[in-house]
């Protein structure tokens, strides 16, 4: 009914998103509204001695100046176990004096105008007492931590340093990424209105319900008081999944002043108060018998963190699951320093993780002399090593044949500095991919219209994946109606419950629902139909009636059947409609992860070092893919933030001031369209029955995965220098 | 509906005790008043569609053509024209993505020539004529760049969007569209996390071969 691979129909919001009328956060400018704009800190580490705001308060359409001298002191909300998303909840903004990273908000302005705002909260003296700050992660080394994360810390089985040390082959090396930032386009932002205790927020936001009971916690209110809405996100990449301390402090400033409150936060700002991926150390450990049989992995290091959030950068999550061998080792540990607070960021932990694992497995391949892809089919894992559970279902094989034959992999000479196109070094490499396929609790409701017209809903949010599209296209199938019929609702606290929309999880999630709330509505009104004496499908079984473009008929006589409008018509109905409640099954027999193998061609100049992405062929199984064209887009987004993330993203640390330097647009660089050339999307068919109802893994995250990798591996094979610290710039190859 | 030429904000409404302000603002122009008390008959103004003027004393007079349309507004001389568009004439399409004309999403055309609104005043723009996103398409018709971007999903999150088709309105008429390297290098000024440039390129593309 469904098919593996869906109809590549046109978003659903596109023509919005081309008008100008796709409203963002910031864009509604609620009556009365006030702007506030904040005040952020200078120093990495210590106290607030003075705030000197005379000046700025006696500025020009100043209404309000906020800190932690007038604030009202909101509780700690907890951490994700306690179903909240304060992304510092350990330090809510201005609940005291003290400063635990340069970019901290330590005030807000709150004015008639943004100009007055601007210019008021520059007007703020703040002076400080410093302590001695923690800034540079290698100086702390010794200080690394375990800390409880999403996946656990460690991980052994077996005796990976005995086998380490007795394997005839080994390559043992450490990889770097650097800090770097999401750069979605739209900054955060937000837009908050009491009126009495009720409380509207119009957000740019991954996770409307838990932002929703986060705020009713902080600010003492019952849930159902709070209402959050994101009906557009201008990009997100986990940057928008925790309440950020702007959030707090729009509602606050909104309840001090009794306006509603704009925060819009300037590029700048957004670089300090809103997560980053962490700079990670990562060594990686292998051994292997001299045919190519892994007997060894290690996988082990650390990543920054602060002690204001709690995130954990769990860089070995993939070792655990992607390669057969009996002897394995695996820990991340965090390093507490005084610096912003890291975050998710597109595929967090297997993208890192897998840019150590599958760069190591190139040096493996070269320190074998066999080919790269032979070393992974050699060492495939058929069960899920971290756990012994057989997959959902696995494709791997298939995305490494699929892609190698697009890619013309054969024609590669495997020696480095072998190739070229005139003056150019030409590399050919390639790297796995894997991003776990995670399920949360989502609820749906369906209604039909007595025209015919369905309307679906779940508070789930549209970044740009095609969700809004693909939910549709959905309920569409599933009910047998037009797509064209079919309106999808989400961004509203309003609707039907719906989880964050990250890790991959929307379309199991959130689809599930969907699939379920649809197919019982189907259900209702096909019992309706057959135990109605005028209906053409009085006394049929239910089972043998199929829907199609609206219309119920029998399969065995397919002259039989009427339209769903007919029968909610003749019996004098609005509407009809259906709720679903879908979560995961507690125990699943089976482990599930998405796979991918991407391949990539560079093209270096041996002069100058510079390295230009010629071409990426990438081949992905993701179970079921509901649009064509939106999955496609998807991937595509994920492989150029992978070029970004090899050859330009970074963002730079002063080690003396603890602050972030580069932090525009401008230095802070991110592909443009002329960094991106050829990129040829594989959608690998694949057929999950057990992972969830709709056999969908996810594809929004496992399109960065393994993209680093395959241009590091490539830039080796073109210039035989292996680059283990990310980006590889110019002068790391000269 | 055409707002008439001689149109400015309404007054604001009176009930915000919470701005006192508001009390002591003066509207500066007769014509304001006579557009809030046409515009009811017009079945005009939309309460919501231009947000009350803020009170200011250091407020210039600006007079915007924006989409054909002629705004006068009084402003605070510091206020950017994407600021002026999107604070003071809810024209929101224009977007901000860095306000340091580094991301291109604020790209309007000028007088036909595509700009970072984030990077000129709105009292540097009295008088010219400025098209934003909500000015390209004509009777519900989209303009054809428009078209081409869904039909080829040149976006995702849509916060680019804008002003990736006004850059790609003005590429057309500047003619660097022979081949698609020429089409990423006149359009790398226009940043798009998502990555949505091969679709941005193909629907460029679409729209060049559309015209010749």
């Amino acid at each position: 009914m469904i098919p593996i691979i869906g109809e590549p129909h046109d978003r659903v919001d596109g023509r919005q998103k081309v008008t100008g009328e796709a409203r963002y956060a910031a864009e509604n400018n609620l009556p009365n509204l006030a702007y506030a704009v904040l005040v952020t800190s200078t120093i990495p580490a210590g106290s607030i001695a003075a705030i000197d705001a005379a000046a700025a308060k006696s500025a020009p359409g100043v209404i309000s100046v906020i800190s932690h001298l007038n604030a009202p002191k909101l509780p700690d909300t907890g951490g994700q176990q306690q179903e909240s998303n304060a992304a510092e909840h350990h330090h809510m903004p201005f609940s005291d004096d003290s400063v635990h990273y340069v970019g901290q908000a330590v005030a807000a302005v709150v004015a008639d105008t943004f100009e007055h705002a601007t210019h008021a909260a520059g007007l703020v003296r703040v002076n400080y007492r410093p302590t001695p700050a923690r800034i540079v992660m290698e100086e702390h080394r010794s200080d690394a931590k375990e800390r409880q994360g999403n996946a656990p810390a460690t991980f052994s089985k077996g005796d990976a340093e005995g086998a380490l040390a007795s394997a005839p082959v080994k390559v043992d090396q450490v990889y770097r990424i650097p800090y770097e930032h999401h750069n979605q386009m739209e900054p955060h932002a937000l837009v908050a209105a009491w009126d009495g205790d009720r409380l509207t927020v119009h957000d740019s936001a991954q996770n409307i319900f838990t932002t929703r009971q986060t705020l009713a916690k902080a600010f003492g209110v019952p849930t159902e008081s709070v209402r959050v809405m994101s009906p557009f996100v201008g990009g997100a990449f986990g940057s928008k999944g925790s309440a950020w301390p702007h959030v707090f402090i729009a509602v606050m400033a909104a309840r001090m002043v009794r306006r509603p409150v704009k925060i819009a936060l300037t590029r700048r700002q957004a670089y300090f108060s809103n997560g980053h991926r962490p700079l990670t150390e990562q060594r990686v450990a292998l051994g292997a018998t001299a045919d190519g049989k892994l007997v060894a992995m290690i996988h082990e290091g650390i990543g920054q963190t602060n002690t204001v959030c709690d995130y954990v950068e769990g860089f070995t999550s993939p070792t655990r699951s992607m390669y057969a061998t009996p002897n394995v080792r695996v820990a991340h540990r965090v390093v507490e320093l005084d610096l912003p607070s890291p975050t998710y960021m597109r595929a967090p932990g297997e993208n890192p993780g897998m840019y150590a694992l599958e760069s190591a497995m190139d040096e493996m391949a070269y320190a074998l002399k066999i080919d790269p892809i032979q070393l992974r089919v050699l060492n495939h894992a058929d069960d899920d090593p971290a756990n012994g559970k057989p997959w959902s279902s696995k494709s791997i094989k298939e995305c490494y044949a699929q892609g190698a034959e697009r890619f013309g992999w054969p024609r590669r000479t495997s020696e480095p500095r072998s190739m070229r196109d005139g003056r150019q070094l030409i590399g050919l490499g390639m790297a796995s991919a894997t991003y776990p396929s995670h399920r949360a609790p989502a609820s749906a409701r369906a209604v039909m219209h007595r025209d015919g017209n369905v309307d679906v809903s779940s508070g789930t949010h549209e970044m740009g994946m095609g969700t809004a599209t693909v939910m549709a296209q959905l309920a569409a199938e599933t009910l047998g109606v037009p797509f064209e019929r079919v309106t999808f609702r989400y961004g509203d606290t309003t609707l039907p419950r719906a989880p964050i929309s990250a890790g991959s999880l929307t379309v199991a999630s959130v689809g599930s629902a969907v699939f379920a709330a649809s197919s019982q509505l189907k259900r209702k009104v096909i019992d309706l139909a057959t135990a109605d004496a005028s209906s053409p499908l009085n006394g049929t079984d239910p089972n043998d009636i199929d829907a199609a473009d609206g219309k119920l008929t029998l399969k065995s006589d397919p002259s039989r059947g009427e339209a769903y409008a007919a029968i909610l018509r003749r019996h004098y109905l609005d509407t009809m409609d259906a709720a679903a409640d879908e979560k995961p099954e507690p125990n699943d027999p089976y482990s599930a992860r998405a796979f991918g193998a991407v391949f990539a061609e560079v093209g270096v100049d041996p002069d100058l070092g510079i390295v230009r992405v010629r071409r990426i062929v990438a081949a992905f199984a993701g179970g079921r893919i509901l649009n064509a064209k939106t999955a496609r887009s998807q991937y595509h987004g994920g492989i150029i933030q992978g070029i970004g993330m090899a050859l330009l993203e970074q963002t730079h640390l002063d080690r003396n001031l603890g602050a972030f330097t580069n932090v525009n647009l401008a230095e802070n660089l991110v592909p443009v369209n002329a960094d991106v050339r050829s990129i040829d999307v594989i959608l690998v068919p694949e057929d999950d029955p057990h992972v969830n109802p709709i056999g969908a893994k996810g594809i929004g995250e496992i399109g960065i995965v393994g993209v680093a990798p395959a241009i590091a591996n490539a830039v080796y094979h073109a210039t035989g220098k292996r680059v283990r610290d990310l980006p590889i710039t110019i002068e790391k190859l000269l | 509906m055409t707002l008439p030429p001689c149109y400015t904000n309404p007054e604001p409404d009176d009930e915000s005790p919470a701005d006192p302000s508001r009390r002591s603002f003066v509207i500066g122009s007769a014509a304001a008043t006579a557009a809030a008390l046409i515009s009811p008959i017009l079945g005009a103004a939309p309460a919501t569609a231009e947000t009350p003027p803020k009170s200011d004393p250091n407020a210039v007079a600006v007079v915007l053509d924006v989409n054909g349309k002629r705004h006068e507004l009084r402003l605070d001389p510091r206020t950017t024209l994407l600021d002026a568009l999107r604070e003071h004439l809810d024209l929101t399409g224009t977007k901000k993505g860095c306000d340091q004309g580094a991301c291109g999403a604020c790209t309007v055309l000028v007088d036909g020539k595509r700009i970072n609104s984030c990077l000129t005043l709105a009292v540097m723009n009295s008088g010219k004529a400025i098209t934003t996103i909500e000015g390209l398409a004509s009777n519900g018709r989209l303009n054809p760049v428009q078209a081409a971007f869904i039909r080829n999903d040149g976006f995702q999150c849509g916060y680019c969007t804008s002003g990736q088709i006004c850059s790609a309105v003005a590429l057309l008429r500047e003619g660097h569209t022979h081949s698609d390297d020429e089409i990423r290098e006149w359009m790398s000024g226009n940043i798009c996390r998502c990555g949505a440039y091969p679709g941005i390129v193909a629907a460029i593309r679409e729209a060049a071969n559309a015209r010749v």
